[in-house]
């Protein structure tokens, strides 16, 4: 059943690799921006996958921090392209 | 070999889905032609698609301890991503970042910044029109 969960593992890599063409191929800062926000969510998936493959349950724990810590990010990435500062 | 379960089989079709909703918003992200269209595909599509995959581990693999961390990440996914687009979007409005040529409305554009930022001639004419159809 190894088989299934490589195969997906290959098709979510092919997904972030499409997310880093845009990253470099972006023409504002804005859709770089929207490439590293998908590419965190892609990298989400990717690591419970790697997680019920090899049976280890705290990469899910890791899943979980790298949701929040993407969410604070992608927000901090958005407060400066606005232009403002972090506490107003 | 372990047996394969009627659960199991549609665990894994969950997950192919999600996993097909994944690749189709990458793909979106690729060929749109402006930020905010990239957005609308790969926001929503890929949050469903990584929730999907969630919930298709949660369905394989019961309710053991994977399981409910799975489903927990899911719903933290769904309470972050939306909220992160939206401020994103707002960011690269006020950045100003230009829409593509042939977007039809700018509400916010109108209300906030004192004028819609669409670039091109057609979609002023056609929101004139539309202004002009509203008179008669």
């Amino acid at each position: 059943m190894s088989v299934l969960w490589i195969s997906i593992l290959i098709i979510l890599g092919v997904a972030a690799f499409l997310c880093l063409f845009r990253i470099f191929r972006g023409p504002t800062i804005a859709d770089r921006m929207v490439g590293v926000d998908i590419m965190g969510i892609l990298f989400v998936g990717i690591t419970a996958i790697t997680g019920i493959l090899y049976n280890l349950s705290f990469l899910v724990d890791i899943a979980i921090a790298l949701v929040l810590i993407s969410f604070v990010g992608t927000l901090a990435l958005a407060k400066y392209l606005e232009r403002r500062t972090l506490d107003d | 070999m372990t047996e394969v379960t009627v659960i199991d089989v549609i665990g894994y079709i969950v997950i192919f889905v999600g996993v097909v909703f994944d690749l189709l918003g990458a793909i979106g992200l690729v060929r749109f032609p402006d930020v905010y269209n990239r957005l609308q595909s790969a926001t929503k599509s890929v949050t469903l698609g990584t929730f999907g995959i969630m919930i298709g581990i949660l369905i394989v693999t019961g309710f053991t301890p994977l399981g409910i961390k799975a489903l927990i990440c899911g719903v933290f996914l769904l309470l972050t991503a939306p909220v992160s687009a939206h401020a994103l979007s707002r960011g690269s409005l006020r950045f100003g970042a230009k829409m593509w040529k042939g977007t039809v409305i700018d509400a916010y554009g109108k209300d906030k910044l004192g004028g819609p930022q669409i670039e091109s001639e057609e979609g002023e004419a056609k929101e004139s029109k539309e202004k002009e159809d509203e008179v008669a």
